[in-house]
């Protein structure tokens, strides 16, 4: 247990003395600052123009017409950062030869894999910690709901996590980051889109399409405020497959 | 402390070694041969734990590479032929970290580490980034991620590749020091390292075993032919051929100055033969002595 907290500090010094975390984060952070204004005068137009109508201003809600789509994109951002936040993360060490001492140190495969996953992880969560003055922001000039708010932020950091597992499967296959990112972001955009399907194909098969993709039937409920089990379990199993494969990966490297 | 039985590693269809068999003892500094791609870093791989051999056994201190790896590798250090660098740590931090993955007791590991660094002679750099530093230095936080832990058992992949001459003497007296408590494997392709610090030698080619015994041994064994020198006051022409028309001779080689190398065939001490032949044709004869072979000699002979 006190290997995988080693590795995880080490990763974590890694990302923060190289500028890998700093133009991940700078990136993220813009893009979401960009879409929380632009969505947020949207609103504050339409919210002007309702206020003709008491009809029209009962549709007006903070919670439906802001936070959702905020929240939507910021994973469609995550679709294209986590890649590059995963993709060094085992493949770096394979092209610099530093698993040489990894492999020969007392360590488990299961305790270099974990220590690396959390620490790419932590780095995601502290990158998402500058966000929360979005809803700090509309708590002081509105009042949304807070539940769903709460349920967002767990829902993406799930979903960050099942991302960034994906991510350290594909790195462990090569010692190419290139390879690893362009892979993880190409498993990632599929099981994005295979929900978009779930309408058009016939009824068993459509919600199995919608269960399998890591937005349709998931993202989507924490983003409405529902925090369910089976969304859970979904995103650790995702999780928990992903760290599963890579370390088969690494395995049967060695064997080879 | 270390036994090798018929190790054997495949690489899909490509065979790495095949039938090493070897062991060292304790205390022993044992230097590792061979051209490049023979299977050195292949054999040091394996008993680093680095991966497991597709048969055979080898044993570190009892312990199995293969069944009981973890145990194995707490008493290993072992320094690759990259050494394994996180070029973003400094020394300090990285030694640190490795220091905990090895396994050291926490009150333990400050005076561990810093045991390292002054044998390696690293205060200078301790708190530079790795990056930043010169080959020269980079080799020896390789070498002191290795001895951090104080193994039992050192095993060194090419440890003065890439120094500056004056490094070089540096790590081989610092390899020379660490053999006093450490059982070392020490792989290279400089013959004069093995012959300054290594008291037996391992000789492998094509992944196979050519030769495992001491020095002294090696010399006399692979000699095929034994081979003397004398020293002639007055030489006169033609003294080379004389002796090459004696029986049992293979060559004769003039070296000048009234110096000789006779090389005998094998079997046959013709030494008395020369001597009286010299003796009786006047030649003055000053000096004669058996020349024994260099290791260079015998690791191209049993290479070739």
């Amino acid at each position: 247990m006190r290997n995988v907290f080693y590795i995880m500090r080490k990763e974590l010094k890694s990302y923060f003395t190289s500028p890998v975390a700093y133009v991940i984060g700078g990136i993220f952070l813009s893009i979401a600052g960009y879409f929380f204004y632009s969505i947020l005068t949207f609103f504050s137009l339409l919210s002007l123009q309702y206020m003709q109508s008491p009809y029209m201003m009962n549709n007006l809600n903070l919670n439906e017409m802001l936070i959702r789509p905020l929240y939507g994109n910021m994973g469609v951002i995550l679709l294209f950062i986590a890649p590059l936040l995963s993709m060094r993360i085992i493949a770096e060490e394979k092209k610099l030869g530093t698993i040489e001492l990894l492999y020969t140190s007392p360590l488990r495969l299961s305790e270099i894999i974990t220590g690396k996953f959390l620490a790419a992880l932590s780095v995601f969560i502290i990158i998402l910690i500058p966000t929360l003055e979005y809803p700090v922001v509309l708590l002081l000039g509105g009042n949304p709901d807070t539940g769903p708010l709460i349920s967002t932020y767990i829902g993406l950091i799930l979903l960050g996590a099942a991302f960034i597992s994906i991510g350290l499967f594909t790195s462990s296959i090569t010692e190419n980051q290139m390879v690893a990112g362009v892979s993880a972001f190409g498993i990632l955009l599929l099981l994005w889109v295979l929900g978009w399907a779930k309408q058009s194909v016939d009824p068993p098969y459509g919600d199995i399409l919608g269960y399998l993709s890591l937005v349709e039937d998931h993202y989507e409920n924490f983003l409405k405020g529902i925090i369910d089990t089976k969304d859970i379990i979904y995103y650790l199993s995702v999780v928990f497959f992903g760290l599963f494969l890579a370390q088969r990966v690494l395995e049967s490297r060695r064997w080879r | 402390m270390i036994e090798v039985i018929n190790l054997v590693k495949h690489y899909g269809e490509h065979v790495g070694i095949q039938d090493i068999t070897f062991n060292v003892d304790k205390g022993e500094v044992l230097g590792f041969l061979g051209p490049n791609g023979a299977g050195k870093t292949t054999t040091m791989r394996v008993l680093s734990c680095y991966m497991p051999p597709s048969s055979g056994i080898a044993r570190i201190c009892g312990f199995d590479v293969f069944e009981e790896s973890l145990e194995v590798r707490k008493k290993v250090g072992y320094l690759p032929e990259h050494p394994p660098l996180y070029l973003d740590h400094t020394v300090m931090d990285y030694l640190m970290f490795v220091v905990e993955i090895k396994g050291v007791k926490k009150d333990k590991r400050r005076v561990f580490l810093d045991r390292a660094v002054e044998k390696c002679g690293l205060g200078e750099v301790k708190n530079r980034l790795i990056a930043n530093l010169s080959k020269g230095y980079k080799q020896r936080v390789g070498i002191a991620q290795a001895l951090i832990h104080e193994p039992e058992v050192l095993i060194l992949d090419e440890p003065t590749i890439g120094l500056d001459p004056k490094q070089i003497i540096e790590i081989r007296e610092l390899i020379r020091a660490l053999g006093s408590d450490h059982t070392i494997i020490l792989s290279t392709h400089i013959l004069q390292e093995v012959t300054m610090l290594c008291k037996r030698v391992v000789i492998i080619n094509r992944g196979r075993l050519v030769a495992a015994d001491s020095r002294e041994q090696l010399s006399s064994q692979a000699a095929g032919v034994t081979r003397v020198s004398f020293k002639l006051r007055k030489p006169p022409d033609g003294v080379a051929d004389s002796i090459r028309a004696l029986e049992g001779i293979k060559d004769v080689e003039d070296s000048g100055n009234g110096n000789f190398i006779v090389e005998m065939l094998q079997g046959k001490d013709t030494r008395e033969l020369i001597a009286s032949t010299i003796v009786k044709n006047g030649w003055g004869l000053l000096e004669m002595k058996p020349v024994s072979l260099s290791l260079e000699e015998i690791y191209v002979k049993l290479i070739a």
